[in-house]
């Protein structure tokens, strides 16, 4: 009787998963149907076996391994492996978005805003929310696995059939699993949101940065990632079950270790130390853009140190890069004779441009953090001293323009540098950092949309993580599913011109700063007008 | 019958000493007040009773159980109201109330809990989201007052009420009490618990440093006197246990310690009284003495 750690579970997760059942239907709906479509499009673009080979020699490429893992079954190239291929390791990274934000929300934000103390302070075991968190995580990743297994098999093409589909799904499940785990346990380690959140993502993060470069280079590394290891199954052609199982175990040891976490800590408290802080504000702190760079210290260190990460990684593909197409002249022929030289560079830019879309989303980050202080009603005591509104919001978009700068520098650091040191043709460092900061004003553009969207539609401003995430789908899927372009067009990312081959233009360069300029004015317009939220 | 039992309660946060060897005890059908300056430790020691914190030494028992070990089953028989009360934005007061309930376990009483919405002047129909603080706040205290408790355990209730709801909460403990339920009452409003507690502990930087009942305190405190007399007083400022003495229309005004006041009494009757007031010392002068510390003496007005 004494100490019931599980009573009234039950309940909790009724009251859950009512809360949470449409936002994970926002999720779930979108992930299918776009990997449905894909395997449709894949299917009608790519119908002769010749055209499937020819997409095969691809996957041997090292830079192709980095970006969505090993190639198998290339000898008689299918749509499912061509669907595993480009797709899987990619969904199954949102999927994982997807349940490390579940579980936080379920978890820790719920204990940082207090309501966990008052449902605690009643008849409730001391492991209930968190055992109704994890069944809403299974829940969702079951349904999320039997969704997608049947309506990749209703599709009804040859290579994708069940027993291919069932194991795609449980992939995309098991990522979901784990990565939901590794959150649990990471707020039981940090007291609050932003920390476990920051947590979380520095796991996925390395997971699939080990895994690229095991991919690409050295194979063993890749099974010292749970992405690698899932990977390993080989969806669609050899269909292993195996590392479902060793990652569904490794889930499950995670979660009993956060369990018992859980049960011997306080609440609201965090298992790693913290500092005190200091007695009085720094000068610094004192004004407006001191006060929010402290604000947003820890997550800007921390992703200056992912994006050198990431260029690293991939500045150490360019030298795989160039071994392999060295060795492969029978490559060079079927591609044609356009000579070395513009592959690596066609690879070259397709690198640069997903960098510059990961050096947007801090970029993001520092300006949403806006919303969040006015959600959380921070804004109000500010805005009640004699700070304007021009100034509160001028210091967050300058701070995000400055962000995107240093984001960007530091990726492009770390990448030419490494990349020049790997590669021996003439492409210098130089020209490489010259390359990718071309890429500056579309950043821009997605700040001033953003800056716009706050001014005018305060409830719509996360819309701009939709439109991130589309241009970044149409640098990904672009050319293997050969859209239109005044689709791509839609991307601020496809008008900047691609450095070591294009010319670079500065007309093209103006406008979109100019646009930018525009858009973020338009923002201060609606900014000045609307009432404060709370 | 002690319904709750704390000995030697401590408390470290990393360095920070919140709790130092806190004592309490609160019979069965006994409203008891908590009170002590910002910090001193009041929240602390009543989220080590709700088995939110657990303890770094000491014990705390409610109903002869272990506040940590059985939370659960302790948590059947009470009900807790804190100061800060956070809700889901996306809820209504009435949804919040109910799922309380539910939770609670309890036989819900509708009509009571339809009373006490209306004496609370209370909407259920709106989003947590919209509430003011004191309406958040009278959503825990309306789930807390619909069904009966053993103990109810109230962390500043009342922080964010206006006067008239003030009222309706006094009532509702006043109710509480005739049914033999025990209360334990943490607050700064002195007025509130001066009217309601039967006992007191007050609390300073982690240690209870005076308990008992009001009348017992306040023997331990100082009289307000206001005298005239035919004659004139000699020497009456330095009398033992006088205390800020003046002299107004014709009056002497002073404070007399309690355990001095018949003494007091007997010297000056000497000098023909004719007028004489006396003001009990109230729960905030007490308060004032051990909040502003060890200096004693000249009091602290
Ligand atoms: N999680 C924590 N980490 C570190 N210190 C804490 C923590 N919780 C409380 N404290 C410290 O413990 C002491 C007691 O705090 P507590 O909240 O119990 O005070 P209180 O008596 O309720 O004050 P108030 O009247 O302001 O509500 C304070 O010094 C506080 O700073
Ligand atoms: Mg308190």
């Amino acid at each position: 009787m004494a100490n019931q750690p599980n009573y009234q579970t039950g309940l909790i997760f009724r009251f859950l998963f009512k809360r949470e059942v449409v936002k994970l239907l926002v999720w779930i709906v979108p992930i299918v149907a776009m990997t449905v479509t894909i395997a449709l499009a894949f299917n009608g673009l790519y119908e002769t076996q010749e055209e499937r080979q020819a997409l095969a020699e691809t996957m041997e490429n090292p830079a192709m391994k980095a970006l969505v893992g090993q190639g198998y079954g290339l000898d008689n190239y299918t749509d499912g492996a061509m669907l595993a291929h480009q797709m899987l390791l990619m969904t199954a990274v949102v999927v994982a978005i997807m349940s490390m934000l579940l579980i936080v929300r379920l978890t820790r934000a719920d204990e940082e805003d207090g309501q966990l103390e008052m449902l605690r302070a009643l008849p409730m075991g001391r492991l209930a929310q968190t055992n109704a968190a994890l069944f809403v995580l299974v829940i969702t990743n079951i349904v999320l696995m039997l969704i997608t297994a049947v309506s990749l098999t209703a599709l009804g093409l040859d290579s994708i059939d069940w027993a291919g589909s069932l194991l795609y799904g449980s992939v995309l499940g098991t990522t979901g699993l784990f990565f939901g785990a590794i959150t649990l346990l990471a707020a039981q380690l940090s007291d609050n949101t932003r920390g476990t959140m920051m947590l979380g993502y520095l796991v996925l993060g390395l997971s699939y940065m080990i895994r690229s470069i095991g991919d690409s280079g050295n194979e063993l590394l890749s099974w010292f990632s749970p992405l690698g290891i899932l990977l390993g199954s080989e969806v669609y052609v050899n269909n292993y079950w195996w590392p479902i199982l060793v990652i569904v175990l490794l889930a499950i040891i995670i979660i009993a270790l956060a369990l018992y976490l859980q049960q011997i800590r306080d609440v609201g408290a965090g298992l790693l130390p913290q500092r005190s802080g200091r007695k009085a504000a720094s000068p610094m702190l004192q004004s407006q853009i001191g006060l929010a760079l402290r604000l947003l210290r820890t997550s800007l260190i921390a992703w200056i140190i992912g994006m050198m990460l990431i260029g690293i990684s991939y500045g150490s593909v360019l030298g795989d890069l160039e071994a392999f197409l060295g060795e492969s002249e029978a490559l060079m022929e079927i591609i044609g004779a356009s000579g070395d030289m513009s592959i690596t560079e066609q690879f070259i830019s397709v690198l640069l441009k997903i960098m510059a879309i990961f050096s947007t989303i801090p970029a993001l980050v520092v300006f949403v953090r806006l919303k969040g202080e006015e959600k959380k009603g921070r804004l109000e005591h500010l805005l009640a001293k004699p700070v304007s509104r021009k100034k509160m919001l001028g210091t967050y978009l300058g701070l995000s323009f400055l962000t995107s700068i240093v984001m960007m520098l530091a990726g492009i650091i770390a990448l030419a540098g490494i990349g020049v040191t790997v590669m021996d043709v003439d492409i210098s460092f130089n020209t490489l950092v010259e390359a990718q900061l071309v890429y500056l004003p579309a950043v821009w553009i997605l700040i001033g949309f953003a800056t716009a969207l706050y001014g005018w539609c305060y409830k719509w401003s996360g819309f701009i993580w939709l439109y991130l995430l589309f241009s970044f789908l149409t640098v990904y899927l672009g050319d293997l599913l050969d859209l239109p372009s005044f689709i791509l067009g839609l991307s601020p990312y496809y008008h900047i011109p691609e450095l070591p081959t294009d010319q670079l233009s500065w007309v093209v360069m103006v406008v979109a700063t100019g646009m930018a300029l525009l858009l973020s004015l338009l923002g201060f317009l609606g900014f000045q007008r609307r009432d404060i939220e709370t | 019958m002690k319904v709750l039992e704390v000995k030697q309660l401590t408390k470290t946060f990393g360095k920070v000493q919140a709790l130092d060897g806190v004592d309490l005890a609160v019979n069965k059908g006994e409203v008891y007040g908590f009170i002590g300056p910002n910090g001193a430790g009041k929240s602390t020691t009543i989220r080590i009773l709700l088995g939110l914190l657990k303890p770094t030494s000491g014990f705390a028992r409610l109903f002869g159980k272990d506040a940590w070990e059985d939370a659960v089953a302790i948590h059947k028989r009470i009900a807790y109201v804190p100061g800060d009360v956070n809700l889901w934005p996306n809820l209504t007061g009435g949804e919040v109330i109910d799922l309380f309930l539910k939770m609670r376990g309890v036989r819900v009483d509708q009509s009571r809990k339809a009373r006490l919405m209306e004496q609370f002047d209370f909407d259920p129909t709106k989003k947590c989201r919209t509430y003011s603080k004191g309406n958040r706040q009278k959503v825990a205290l309306i789930a807390a007052f619909a069904a009966d408790a053993d103990l109810y355990i109230l962390d500043e209730p009342t922080s964010g009420l206006d006067p008239l709801m003030e009222r309706v909460f006094q009532q509702c403990v006043y109710e509480a009490k005739k049914k033999g339920s025990s209360v334990l009452l943490s607050s700064h409003i002195l007025s509130e618990v001066e009217r309601l507690c039967d006992r007191v502990a007050i609390i300073r930087q982690g240690e209870i440093i005076e308990s008992g009942s009001l009348a017992s305190l306040r023997h331990l405190t100082r009289i307000q006197l206001t005298i005239a007399t035919k004659e004139v007083v000699p020497d009456l400022d330095s009398q033992p246990g006088v205390h800020d003495f003046k002299i107004e229309n014709q009056h002497y005004v002073f404070q007399v310690d309690a355990d001095q006041l018949d003494e007091m009494v007997r010297y000056v009757s000497q000098y023909g009284v004719v007028n004489l007031e006396s003001a009990p010392p109230t729960l905030e002068d007490l308060f004032m003495r051990h909040y502003q510390g060890s200096t004693s003496g000249g009091g602290g007005q």
